[in-house]
């Protein structure tokens, strides 16, 4: 029975069982580990089916000229075959360093970064403020915490289109601008503006997340540690700094990790806020990439699947770098 | 962190019994903290609450072009929207759809990320390591790489149009996830639980169904939102792969009230509220549970 290897053992969690020679791991592997082979079996075989394979064809497709016109499909009943042939790296090619690579790939992949530096910055700092308040002894914190979860609780695709209307021409924000006589901003035309409402309104839908991780991070940290900081005269930014700071570490290395993945890959709020036609100059790769594969025609299948494996490359690349030096300063919560 | 809701409890009325001698950290705040830390709270959940309000005030302005001239719509506030789109849209078709898709993803989703995060918090075994990786890089990936060739390969199984395609592919981008934060969770339930229980003769499938997933409720629930809000709220293979318009989910029908030539945005705002309400209500239920379960996948505990 091995439920429990290394905890029979008294060994704590995180760590691994040693390792059996390979000889013996061939011998027993199959009896000793079945039950949890079979457990994981389920998510193994979707994953494979589900995202394996249409990985490995999608990277197929990128070595490809695919698009709508040439790929198979049926029309009536009619059933027209694949056309399209092999090209190599072409589409990578052009796609880094062919003629308007520039406007194509760069701008948006520094547009990309940009904003999700931005945005993960604004989530971190803004949920970390509200998590020390909501923190605090007060009254009436079960009622904010409720507020303030809610634009996570209505689903991204209404409150994206709730703050199209209010950020319309003549919507309620600019009213209120000029009211206060203030200049009004084409939030949904100008691209500066537009990139400025898109950071603004990911902001907003995303900082409830960091906000209830880093309050659970919080409550977690031992209180005996701030009486005894205090005994040793600690001022308050020296207890947050020397306390809540590495106390918060292993919380906010996961959160800000799945923050980046996620606000870098985030297809809602800008497919939904523009429109899937107007603003090219705001698409991040994600939705430019949806763009080229679905959102003109002919649809560009190829280079659609080749930003994804850029996007994808990009990403491991940046989270193998991000584990790397999370392990060396021992912060790994996984 | 097993202790969370324990220190919690803990932690909260320790410097209250303390006697007011303003000697604690938190008894030291007087009037001005007090109010400042009012006053943010307060800003920031007006800021919160104001998009969702202000949706749910537009919603009950009848004519199309009310959102433009907010004033007038208190003059004239009906429930026609309401009528409207509950009676001359497909909207029960959407509702169904969704439901159909969020409760399929919810109920496959929970059941395989439960398993998983078992074994992957119980044992160890060849592969493990790998499995974690692969599990956390399946969300790094972007649907621009899977839209196409899923798109192909549905269209080849004839599931384009399907359900079942939705609800797949909900539980690719859900149950990793899920899968890590039960894991969290079952890392705090001490295995001493299921050595009781193997002591007593039961299976390792049996200790799983009977001790451990009773006792993990609270971190399955937070699974179950998780899914489940996943699935409705997914745009882009919803956009891609319903064609049939009594088979949209409310992410594709919300948006066919905004085309190019026509912005029905009182109708959208009437669905947007209708939609809100059962998705929020579901996300107060669980949110209690929420901070514990999310946490409990991050920290080392």
């Amino acid at each position: 029975m091995t439920v429990a290897i290394d905890r029979a053992t008294g060994k704590r969690r995180g760590d691994r069982a040693p390792r059996p020679g390979p000889a013996q791991r061939i011998r027993n592997g199959f009896q000793k580990y079945w039950y949890a082979y079979a457990m994981i079996a389920p998510v193994v075989v979707v994953l494979a089916g589900i995202v394996g394979y249409p990985l490995i064809r999608g990277v197929y497709l990128t070595l490809t000229d695919a698009n709508s016109l040439n790929s198979a499909r049926t029309i009536g009943v009619n059933h027209i075959a694949a056309t399209y042939k092999f090209v190599g790296l072409d589409n990578y090619k052009d796609i880094l360093f062919g003629p308007t690579a520039y406007d194509r790939f760069w701008s948006h992949f520094l547009w990309t970064v940009f904003w999700t530096a931005a945005c993960v910055f604004l989530h971190y700092t803004i949920g970390l403020g509200l998590a020390l308040m909501l923190n605090q002894k007060l009254r009436g914190r079960t009622f904010y915490r409720l507020v303030l979860v809610l634009p996570w609780a209505v689903p991204t695709f209404v409150t994206v289109f709730s703050w199209r209307i209010m950020l319309a021409d003549s919507g309620v924000l600019n009213q209120v601008l000029h009211s206060l006589h203030l200049p009004q901003p084409q939030w949904l035309e100008d691209t500066f503006w537009q990139r400025f409402a898109a950071i603004m309104v990911n902001t907003w839908c995303g900082v409830p997340f960091m906000m209830l991780s880093l309050l659970g991070g919080l409550q977690s940290i031992d209180s005996t540690l701030y009486e005894a900081a205090e005994m040793d005269g600690a001022s308050a930014w020296q207890r947050f700094r020397h306390v809540t700071l590495p106390g918060l570490r292993s919380v906010s290395s996961t959160v800000v990790l799945l923050g980046i993945i996620w606000t870098f890959n985030q297809f809602i709020i800008i497919f939904l806020l523009f429109g899937p036609t107007s603003a090219p100059d705001t698409q991040i790769l994600v939705t430019w990439a949806y763009q080229l594969g679905f959102g003109q025609q002919p649809r560009d299948f190829a280079q659609s699947a080749a930003y994804g494996v850029l996007l994808l490359s990009i990403l491991v690349v940046f989270t193998s770098f991000y584990f790397r030096w999370l392990k060396r300063n021992d912060q790994l919560a996984v | 962190m097993s202790t969370t809701t324990l220190e919690e409890t803990v932690a909260a009325p320790a410097p209250a019994a303390e006697p007011p001698r303003r000697v604690r950290r938190r008894g030291e705040r007087g009037p001005l903290g007090a109010a400042l830390l009012h006053g943010g709270l307060a800003v920031a959940s007006l800021v919160a609450l104001a998009p969702v309000a202000w949706l749910c005030y537009l919603s009950l302005g009848p004519d199309k072009d009310d959102y433009l001239h907010p004033g007038r719509i208190a003059g004239k506030l009906s429930f026609s929207n309401y009528s409207f789109v509950l009676q001359h849209t497909g909207f029960f078709d959407w509702f169904k759809s969704t439901m159909i898709v969020a409760v399929g993803t919810t109920l496959i989703g929970v059941l395989v990320a439960a398993t998983t995060g078992y074994a992957v918090s119980r044992m160890r075994f060849p592969g493990y390591k790998q499995l974690m990786w692969v599990l956390l890089l399946t969300q790094a990936f972007p649907i621009a790489i899977l839209i196409v060739p899923m798109y192909q390969i549905f269209s080849d199984l004839g599931l384009i149009d399907t359900y079942w395609a939705l609800i797949v592919i909900n539980c690719t981008t859900a149950v990793p996830y899920s899968a890590w934060l039960l894991k969290g969770y079952f890392d705090t339930i001490p295995f001493e639980i299921d050595e009781a229980g193997r002591v007593d003769g039961l299976s390792p499938f049996g200790t799983f169904f009977r001790l451990i997933l009773p006792l993990a409720r609270p971190g399955l629930a937070v699974a179950a939102f998780y899914n489940f809000i996943t699935a409705v709220g997914e745009v882009a293979f919803a956009t891609t792969f319903m064609l049939d318009d009594s088979k949209y989910t409310f992410a594709v029908g919300l948006q066919t009230f905004v085309s190019e030539h026509d912005a029905q945005w009182n109708y959208m705002a009437a669905t947007a509220v209708l939609i809100a309400i059962p998705v929020s209500a579901f996300f107060y239920l669980v949110q209690k549970n929420l901070v514990t379960g999310l946490t409990a996948g991050g920290t080392k505990g």
